[in-house]
């Protein structure tokens, strides 16, 4: 069973870390993506860039009507997120609490309904 | 058949025999999964052009052994007077016994395993699917699945299994595991759990190939029957199962002569001589229902009563929500949907089958029985929130939109 986690960010509790804080957290997604990696269940990650960065698209009457930033103005913000193939939701949710943003944000844990590409 | 065809059909069926052969000699099971696997392999681009050879297990047998030679010779050079040994008794390779495959099977249904690697496992090494197919069977990448069956058989290492079979007194608790895992194959290929595809014909077929050998080697047991039976009397409305744009049709709207006589007439005789002979089981019981559906000429001509009956043995025999949701279902065609409904409420509660999409789904079908176009509408939305298959949302979606 294919589970998407994705990762909130927010921006105040990321400044509010130190240095060392922030450089665990780095080390932390090495670490996370080398044990998924090695049991089997990683399949796919992405990190994002920051909300300034992005656009909404909507087609309105044919027409496509473009506005920068996120859809919802909110301080927290989707960061990346993991696509894992794991054995039961218990699962899915025991690796959500292993990525190191869980300890200082928060992780939604979505199952994935359907999939298509090269190899996922 | 093409000589290619014919070959693969055979391999498939070597596969475990091989396999077991090269385990009860030698042991390691890892290792000897990947010399059969190159033993298979070997087959698969000689066979066809060169011809089969006189007696294919022993050519496999050998061809696997030569391979572990070969993988220890690299291993170590400690082991080279113990190879001399080894290569001598090549010379009378002995065609393994049939029960060895039941060994297998009970190998890789190990309880150390979780269902899910114990069917990933079963269908790899038994039924002798290449990882690759194993994989696309599960939908998920080769690299991902080749891990899960790594781990499972290092599990089986580390839980020091043995090659042989379990002792008299635990034989029936693992006989059950193994036809649960079979089980379980059938109905991942048959109604997939996620996905955009309804039916996963490579499972089902892989599923109900397994269960026949189990019954070759276990004639006389009447679950093993009754699991073949229910398989062969559930695949047999395959093709009436989905419209051709993936969409599913319930078993209410089918066209029955779409179903496949053969497989309901060899269900059926399995499962009334199974009835007949042998100790009442649960999949007895499922495939005699199974059975009342498939002779009715006309789903309005349904003997709602006799499977009624049915449900009520199998919940007393082996309770389970499901058992009681299905009930509810027959009990609302004999009595009405109110009675339906009322035992859908016992299931409120029930935190196995609360959230599962198939109880807002039943009940959304009783509620448009007992004429609650709105409460049945409310209902259907909700199972199509809970589903995570694209064809039973697409079906449940459309229920809900014809009672807006």
């Amino acid at each position: 069973m294919k589970y998407l986690l994705m990762i909130y960010m927010n921006d105040e509790t990321w400044a509010g870390l130190s240095e060392r804080e922030r450089d665990a957290v780095m080390a932390g997604h090495d670490e996370f993506q080398r044990l998924t990696r090695e049991s089997g269940e990683l399949l796919d990650t992405h990190a994002l860039g920051s909300p300034s960065t992005t656009a909404v698209v909507r087609v309105r009457d044919g027409d496509p009507v473009v506005t920068d930033g996120p859809f919802l103005e909110t301080k927290e913000y989707l960061a990346g997120y993991y696509l894992m193939d794991c054995e039961s939701r218990e699962r899915a949710v025991e690796l959500a609490a292993m990525i190191p943003d869980s300890r200082y944000n928060a992780t939604e844990v979505w199952p994935v309904m359907f999939s298509a590409g090269v190899d996922v | 058949m093409s000589p290619v065809l014919e070959v693969e059909g055979l391999l498939r069926e070597l596969a475990p025999q091989v396999l077991a052969a090269l385990v009860r000699r030698h042991g390691q099971f890892d290792a000897c999964e990947d010399a059969v696997q190159e033993a298979l392999l070997a087959a698969a681009t000689q066979w066809p052009a060169e011809g089969v050879p006189d007696n294919p297990r022993a050519w496999l047998v050998t061809v696997g052994s030569r391979r572990l030679a070969d993988l220890w010779r690299s291993e170590s050079a400690r082991r080279r007077r113990e190879e001399a040994v080894f290569a001598a008794e090549l010379e009378d390779v002995e065609v393994p016994a049939r029960d060895d495959t039941l060994t297998l099977l009970f190998l890789c249904c190990h309880p150390a395993l979780t269902p899910a690697s114990q069917v990933a496992l079963t269908v790899r090494a038994v039924g002798g699917l290449t990882t690759a197919q194993v994989a696309r069977a599960f939908l998920v990448p080769e690299a991902t699945m080749a891990q899960r069956i790594s781990r499972a058989k290092q599990k089986i290492k580390a839980a020091g299994a043995k090659f042989s079979m379990p002792p008299e007194g635990e034989r029936d608790e693992r006989l059950r595991a193994v036809l649960h895992v079979l089980y379980l194959i059938f109905n991942e290929g048959y109604t997939a759990t996620a996905g955009d595809q309804l039916l996963r014909g490579e499972l089902t077929g892989e599923a109900i190939r397994l269960t026949r050998a189990v019954r070759e080697l276990l004639p006389e047991d009447g679950e093993v029957a009754g699991l073949l039976a229910l398989m062969l009397l559930t695949e047999s409305r395959r093709a009436a199962r989905s419209r051709p744009d993936g969409s599913l049709v319930p078993l209410e709207e089918q066209d029955r002569s779409l179903w496949n006589a053969a497989a309901i007439a060899e269900g059926v005789k399995l499962v009334s001589d199974a009835l007949s002979t042998t100790r009442l089981g649960p999949y007895q019981l499922q495939a005699a229902i199974a059975a009342v559906h498939a002779e009715a000429p006309t789903a309005a001509e349904t003997d709602w009563a006799e499977i009624a009956a049915l449900y009520a043995l199998l919940g007393q025999m082996a309770p389970n929500p499901m058992v009681t949701l299905n009930h509810a279902v027959a009990v609302a065609m004999v009595r009405g949907p109110e009675a339906g409904l009322a035992m859908l409420a016992g299931l409120e509660g029930d935190d196995r089958v609360s959230a599962h999409h198939r109880v807002a789904a039943v009940r959304a079908h009783l509620l448009e029985m007992a004429g609650d176009a709105a409460a049945a509408r409310e209902s259907y939305l909700a199972a199509a929130r809970l589903t995570l298959s694209m064809p039973e949302q697409r079906y449940l979606l459309a229920k809900a939109a014809n009672l807006a």
